[in-house]
């Protein structure tokens, strides 16, 4: 058996003169985790629409669960669950009906789509607004039923696209617990997100995409590495404090000090961790600086992101709209 | 073919219980939809009507109601296009797009659960027309037929809004869009006027506009149309009674046939043509 669920090489797709993708390949592993990371407009949901047979891509090709998606999309939609940012439900159903209807549009049969419906509103907390109609749910809650759509008919693979986009903080809490879940009980799974926390926290690989292209690929601690270690932060109060800062901190940096006027702020990249903070704070403290903020900062993923693509991973001012163009 | 058929069925069933659930949840559509052709039955019958003669000594009312039937199942046509334009813009369709099932099925679905609302409309105004004059003066048979054409032919003409429903960029515009196919076609007949009254050109186009057909044929099931066999035209001339000069087409002499030929017609065309741009428009 192809041990590589999610295979695709090369892939391309233009909405007019823009270029979604270009030339994006990526391998999903049995049982693991992918999380393409990117700003808003990278080219992550288009991807993911190519994958999951909504959208028919320009050039390259791709199998899913070793099936070709361009050849045999009706089979490959057989084996999926696809769980998008726009939360797929219909609002004048109840919770229980739109299960029920997936089932049944899985060819489940009447007994088994009623019975996974409930295991699944059960499974995801949704056991009381079961019997609700979906338009009087929370953003949270509607993503939690649409997740529990794709999971309906046990897909092999699933697919999320940005799975908590819009979420309040408790509601991506939340929806992690439920992913992390799932990822225990050995689902093979594709994810994208523009928050580096999540990928972070969920993924075995994660391959950073910018302007459609794949940049960088590997666990989120390869990626750390790549942009290098730890370093301290130290906010001063005045103005007449940076240069003595400076001064201090350059002799205990592992490079160069990193100066933002403007913030009274300074950034220095250290080895020796925590033992380094303490020299560093006693000397400032010798020197009279006044600190007024201070920490030791493990590089995160925006870091990262920042070092590979020369910008922040900031979502748009269009929040959602981007990737998905009609 | 059989198979796929029996999953566009099984699935298109699925899709038309989410319709008619939302039917129910929301009824301030339905009580629009049975409050229009009651509006057209009272302004036909009360305002127009006294200036409309149909010839033959029938009461306008009478000839009517027929004419609204078509009108109605026609307009309600509208319905199905704004519902499917709707649906194509709702984040379910994405869910329908990733899922195994069959692609003509919200297709399907949309237009069975829209007969219900022509069920309705249809039983809404034969109770205003009964109560305005109207009659059935044919057989059960004839009468059932009669509805069983209505009904076929705006399932069929289902399918046209649908394919218009794909094309629009959002609802909103189906409304306007379905106004250019729609007036023409319920105006241009024998729907609220006699044929004969038509100027030549527009009176060749009437004979053969499937609307007049199937109200010609509701006339003729529901035997609202003057019968003349067997009475002197001169002596009800003489009376001042109109006698209408019937129309030698072959669509207005067989009425059901003709009807049936544009139902087979415009699903021949439209399923597939809907079909294929929903997949199109699904793949965008």
């Amino acid at each position: 058996m192809n041990d590589e669920v999610i295979r695709a090489r090369g892939l391309v797709k233009h909405y007019g003169s823009i270029r979604a993708l270009d030339g994006l390949d990526l391998a999903v592993p049995r049982g693991t985790v992918l999380a393409l990371l990117g700003p808003n407009g990278a080219g992550k949901t288009t991807a993911v629409r190519i994958l999951t047979t909504l959208l028919e891509a320009d050039a390259g090709s791709a199998a899913v669960a070793g099936i070709d998606i361009r050849t045999n999309p009706k089979r490959v939609r057989e084996r999926i669950g696809l769980s998008g940012q726009y939360a797929a439900v219909d609002e004048y159903l109840t919770g229980y009906e739109n299960l029920d209807m997936i089932g049944r549009l899985y060819r489940l049969g009447r007994q088994r789509s009623r019975s996974r419906a409930r295991e699944l509103l059960e499974r995801f907390g949704l056991r009381e607004a079961g019997d609700r109609p979906v338009r009087t749910y929370s953003g949270g809650m509607r993503r939690r039923l649409d997740l529990a759509g794709a999971l309906v008919a046990q897909p092999d693979v699933l697919f999320l696209d940005e799975p908590t986009t819009g979420l309040d903080p408790r509601g991506r809490t939340d929806m992690w617990d439920v992913i992390r879940e799932l990822i225990r009980g050995g689902t093979t799974l594709l994810l994208t997100t523009q928050y580096m926390e999540e990928a972070d926290r969920l993924a075995d690989n994660i391959v950073v995409i910018d302007c459609g292209r794949a940049i960088a690929e590997g666990t989120a601690d390869a990626l750390k590495t790549q942009v290098g270690g730890e370093r301290i932060d130290v906010t001063v109060e005045t103005m007449a404090d940076l240069p003595r800062a400076d001064a201090i901190l350059a002799e205990l940096a592992a490079g160069e000090v990193l100066v933002n006027e403007h913030a009274r702020s300074l950034t220095a990249p250290v080895s020796g961790g925590a033992i380094t903070l303490i020299r560093a704070l006693r000397r400032l403290d010798a020197a009279e600086v006044r600190v007024l903020d201070v920490g030791l900062r493990r590089p995160t993923l925006d870091d990262v992101f920042l070092a590979l693509t020369g910008h922040f991973a900031e979502p748009a001012a269009d929040e959602t709209g981007g990737d998905r163009l009609q | 073919m059989m198979k796929r058929l029996a999953y566009s069925v099984a699935d298109g069933a699925v899709v038309a219980k989410r319709n008619v659930i939302k039917i129910k949840r929301v009824p301030d559509v339905l009580v629009w939809v049975l409050m229009s052709p009651i509006m057209f039955v009272l302004l036909f019958a009360y305002v127009f009507g006294g200036a409309i003669d149909p010839g033959g000594g029938i009461n306008y009312r009478e000839f009517l109601i027929a004419g609204i039937f078509t009108q109605t199942v026609v307009f309600g046509a509208t319905f199905t296009g704004a519902g499917m334009a709707e649906d194509m813009q709702k984040g379910i369709i994405d869910r329908f797009r990733s899922l195994p099932m069959s692609r003509s099925a919200v297709l399907v679905g949309r237009t069975v659960s829209d007969v219900i609302y022509n069920v309705l409309s249809v039983a809404i105004m034969a109770l205003t027309g009964l109560i305005i004059g109207w009659a059935i003066r044919g057989t059960f048979v004839d009468a059932v037929t009669a509805f069983a054409l209505l009904l076929l032919f705006s399932y069929a003409f289902s399918w046209v809004m649908a394919y218009v429903g794909l094309l629009v960029p959002s609802p909103d515009v189906i409304n306007n869009a379905s106004f250019m196919v729609i007036m023409p076609l319920t105006f241009v007949s024998n729907a609220f006027v006699p044929i004969d009254t038509f100027p030549g050109p527009l009176q060749r186009f009437a004979e053969w506009n499937p609307v007049s057909a199937v109200t010609q044929a509701s006339r003729q099931l529901f035997g609202n149309l003057p019968d003349l066999t067997g009475v002197d035209a001169a002596v009800l001339q003489a009376q001042g009674v109109r006698i209408p000069t019937p129309s030698d087409a072959w669509s207005m002499q067989h009425p059901v046939a003709y009807s049936l030929i544009w139902v087979v017609i415009i699903l021949a065309v439209f399923v597939p043509l809907s079909v294929r741009q929903y997949k199109r428009t699904a793949r965008r």
